[in-house]
């Protein structure tokens, strides 16, 4: 009777599963109904599927490891004639996802824009070629996009959400024993953690700013080829790369080893801030290669202390302003008018890039006549405000002297004891 | 005609039909005691005259305020930044409010401390009382209607307070705000409130209170025997130095409003949380601080409605006090209202302090 | 001679006090207080297919004539580095001259480095005026 009996459970179970157990598909599924009474590692991929977006479109495990999902017959279901294919070969991954994510009439039922070059893209990349060679130590699809809890990219909870990116890619560039055997450096997402798009990204709220794969690429990720770096800066800072393309530099910085263009003076992967101390000072960019003497020396002094020229001049307007802002006057136009100074500041470092000081020189010019400008309305508002007690100290004196004069009236008035009624039993009132 | 005829023309027309002479006929007889406290005469005229400020700077602000959540702080901006003198008339208007309160207090002290509150000016003394309760309204109500930060923040503070009264506090609250939040409900009821509705009852109440004081004369102070005492001419006498302190008190307040205009402060935020330390005008620091102080339960009774009993009981029983401040005889129990007097005043003013530096 | 001085100072002071109080009456330029509506200019000021800076309170904003009926106007604060924008008539869309920043007529971005979309303003012709004004 025993045996019967564990069948009947068991059968129940199955018959009830779909019922009782949480997230399972309204069709039959019967690799993830029996996987999920299982343990360990037979149970996580049952368990992680419910999140996953594969299963929220209504494919189940079959679809990718082959097999029959309706069978409950565990020789049945898993049938290599029906198709199945246990774990995959890591070899064998990107075909294996290729099957669907590069058949454009397949992916045309999911949506209406379904990308399907990822595959095409991933062989020309640096991983698609090792893997090609037999290495399994490089990435495929489920190494980033992770396996069995597939999310969109746009869900923030997703391997490939832009903010999870840098994680995702530094689980092996940033772990120097996985990398030992390729010589390329390990301290990328470190240094990419100080950087200025690091911190965009996550204080600067704005999930445009770039993460590994902007530049590198993601499925097709390579470096960008050395005379292709300002092309991949440029997609972003357009009007920067454009001056810097018609430089002298340019052309120079091409040959540079170890990456050229942009990377030259910016580094690639821990972008700090730029300021006039990349011009001159002892941390200066320039001098690594001017000497202080030279043309471009004296052109790179000559620019920095244009800059901080004008950005003391914007500073000092906009302190007067505050100042008569605060005791009250009217300075609105002016404090507008300023931030077209600001404007000429951005002008004047967006035309440093062309590395001719007199490119430069014209918005330093514009923005130095607003900073005068401003600066001119701002003390006029504060010698307005010592014009009114100027007016006060008038009509204080003015009062002053009535009070005086009605005082030395009252004492001519009052002289020979007039104005006063002498003490008397006959009180006025009461 | 030459002026004089002119003049002496028009007075008698005028005479004919306005009692003219009986007015000129009082204020010729008007005399003020003269003694080492009449100096104290004077701060009812001062409030008198700083009341007046109020209403004619409050007039003009008036030509340009807007009582709307959406434009009141920006019309308050506009009045302190655009318009010719407005910086002037609003500073004004806001200093000479916190003066006022100021002067009127010392004025009820000092008649406290003199017992002019004796028979027969038993009336006086009520009507001053409303009227020092009808200043503190003016100053809590006006004080929303810049609708900046700290009004906003202070308000929402005073009506939860009023609400924490036992048994009417929630009504009370409620018609304070003109609903359940701090809103614009509240501000244009406030600012009926500030300009026309207190206006009426406070122009009604200084009319009674200058007709029985009028009436009744000045009073001397007991210690003074009557037939010691010197009278002064009202008019001119009294009357010019009285001009002169009115004129003084105009160029403190020129000053005041020159060196230390009123600020704009921040546009109200009411999902901003309160700014730290946030807290009533100077009136009202005393009461606030003492509700801070009393522990939140004393017996059985919850603290904050054991205080506001308390400072009830406190009102009440000073409002009364020309009935229990003198003796059966009619005479003034100089030395118990003395003594509670300066017990008051000193709790008031160190109260405020620690209001202001805790 | 003291009457006068009496008399002469009162007066003076009391012309010191009136002199604040009647300039206060007058009403002063700038009628508007608050900064929900401004006047942008007269219908004919501005061709069809172009645009131009105006005042907004203390901000730029930009009116764009579309075509001959239709009209649009933005915020003038780029979103990314707060410079002001400029309409591009060729392109018809509205270019931020420091990145290359570029956002359509709607004021939504379409390229380059602004984080958000231009706010924007509701826009009515009275007659031959232009008036611009915060959309509530």
């Amino acid at each position: 009777m025993k045996p019967f009996r564990v069948v009947l459970t068991f059968a129940a179970a199955l018959f009830l599963a779909p019922v009782l157990l949480p997230g399972q598909q309204p069709v039959t599924d019967t690799c993830v109904a029996c996987h999920s009474a299982l343990v360990d590692d037979l149970q996580k991929p049952a368990t992680l599927f419910k999140d996953d977006i594969h299963s929220s479109k209504g494919l189940s495990c079959a679809d990718c490891h082959g097999g029959d999902r309706t069978k409950d017959d565990m020789s049945v279901a898993m049938d290599p004639a029906k198709g199945f294919l246990g774990k995959p070969k890591r070899t064998a991954i990107p075909q294996l996802c290729s099957r669907c994510h590069s058949d454009a009439k397949f992916m045309g039922k999911f949506r209406p824009q379904p990308r399907v070059d990822q595959f095409t893209l991933y062989k020309t990349s640096i991983h698609g070629k090792r893997l090609a060679t037999g290495d399994e130590n490089v990435a495929t699809c489920i190494d980033c996009h992770s396996v069995h809890d597939i999310r969109a990219v746009k869900d923030p909870r997703a391997t490939v959400y832009p903010l999870n990116v840098p994680h995702t890619c530094g689980q092996c560039h940033a772990d120097s024993k996985h990398m030992a055997k390729y010589g390329i450096p390990t301290d990328q997402l470190d240094k990419y953690h100080t950087s200025v798009h690091w911190n965009a990204l996550t204080k600067g709220n704005d999930l445009s700013a770039p993460t590994c794969a902007s530049c590198h690429g993601n499925h097709g990720a390579k470096p960008p080829e050395v005379a292709s770096v300002s092309a991949v800066c440029g997609t972003c800072h357009v009007s920067f790369a454009q001056n810097y393309d018609k430089s002298i530099h340019q052309p120079l910085f091409s040959e540079a080893p170890g990456g050229g263009g942009c990377v030259v003076c910016h580094t690639n992967h821990g972008i700090q801030m730029p300021s006039t101390a990349m011009l001159s000072g002892p941390k200066a960019v320039c001098t690594q290669c001017h000497d202080a003497a030279s043309d471009g020396g004296k052109a790179a002094a000559e620019m920095a202390g244009w800059v901080d020229g004008l950005d003391a001049a914007l500073k000092r307007s906009e302190g007067v302003l505050m100042s008569a802002d605060k005791s009250g006057m009217e300075v609105s136009e002016a404090q507008l008018r300023l931030s077209d100074g600001r404007e000429n500041l951005v002008k004047a470092k967006l035309a440093m890039h062309t590395f001719n000081p007199d490119e430069m020189h014209k918005p330093i010019l514009a923005g130095m006549a607003i900073a005068d400008e401003t600066l001119k309305v701002g003390q006029a508002a504060l010698r307005e405000k010592n014009y009114r007690r100027w007016g006060l100290a008038v009509s204080s004196l003015l009062i002053a002297i009535t009070l005086a004069a009605i005082w030395f009236l009252l004492r001519r008035m009052e002289a020979g004891g007039a104005g006063y009624r002498p003490a008397s039993t006959h009180a006025p009132y009461r | 005609m030459t002026a004089t005829e002119i003049k002496t023309k028009t007075a008698s027309w005028l005479d004919e039909r306005l009692p003219l002479s009986a007015i000129r006929e009082f204020l010729d007889h008007k005399t003020v005691p003269v003694h080492s406290a009449t100096r104290w005469y004077y701060f009812g005229g001062i409030t008198l005259f700083l009341f007046g400020v109020q209403i004619v700077t409050g007039l003009l602000l008036m030509l340009y305020y807007r009582p709307t959540v959406a434009e009141s702080f920006d019309s308050v901006r506009f009045i302190m930044t655009r318009v010719q003198f407005g910086w002037l008339v609003r500073s004004i208007h806001s200093w000479s409010a916190n003066l006022l309160i100021f002067v009127a207090f010392v004025h009820m002290f000092s008649v406290a401390f003199t017992h002019a509150y004796r028979r027969p000016r038993e009336l006086t003394w009520l009507s001053g009382i409303a009227l020092l309760g009808l200043m503190l309204a003016f100053g809590f109500s006006g004080y929303l209607l810049p609708w900046n930060q700290i009004s906003y923040f202070a308000t929402k503070v005073g009506t939860d307070v009023a609400a924490s009264t036992p048994i009417v506090g929630e009504a009370l609250a409620r018609f304070l705000r003109g609903g359940d939040d701090v809103g614009s409900a509240t501000l244009t009821r406030f600012f009926a409130f500030h300009v026309i509705l207190l206006p009426m009852i406070a122009g009604g109440l200084v009319a009674l209170h200058l007709l029985l004081v009028q009436t009744s004369g000045m009073s001397t102070p007991p210690w003074i025997p009557e037939s010691r005492v010197r009278q002064m001419r009202f008019f001119p006498n009294f009357f010019l130095r009285e001009v002169m302190v009115w004129y003084g008190a105009l160029a403190v307040l020129g000053a005041l409003a020159a060196i230390f205009p009123w600020e704009l402060g921040e546009k109200a935020d009411p999902f901003a949380s309160a700014p730290k330390g946030i807290r009533p005008e100077w009136y009202f620091l005393a009461t606030f601080y003492t509700l801070k102080l009393i522990p939140s339960h004393v017996w059985i009774f919850e603290g904050e409605i054991m205080g506001l009993l308390g400072f009830a009981v406190l009102a009440v029983g000073w409002a009364l006090l020309p009935f229990w401040g003198v003796t059966r005889a009619g005479e003034a129990r100089t030395r118990v209202v003395t003594g509670i007097g300066v017990a008051l005043v000193s709790y008031l003013i160190t109260f405020t302090i620690l209001g202001y530096y805790k | 001679m003291l009457s006068w001085v009496v008399g002469g100072g009162a007066l003076a002071s009391i012309a010191s006090f009136l002199y604040p109080v009647i300039r206060f009456m007058a009403p002063p330029q700038v009628t508007e207080a608050a900064v929900n509506e401004v006047a942008a200019g007269k219908v004919q000021d501005l061709k069809p297919n172009s645009g131009k800076i105006i005042k907004f309170g203390n901000k730029p904003a930009l009116l764009v004539r579309v075509n001959q009926t239709d009209w649009k106007a933005f915020s003038a604060v780029c979103t990314h580095l707060n410079c002001t924008v400029q309409y591009r008539d060729t392109t018809q869309q509205i270019w931020c001259a420091c990145h290359n920043g570029t956002y359509d007529m709607t004021g939504r971005v379409v390229s380059g480095p602004p984080p958000r979309g231009l706010e924007e303003f509701a826009v009515n012709v009275r007659g031959d005026d232009v008036v611009i004004s915060k959309r509530t």
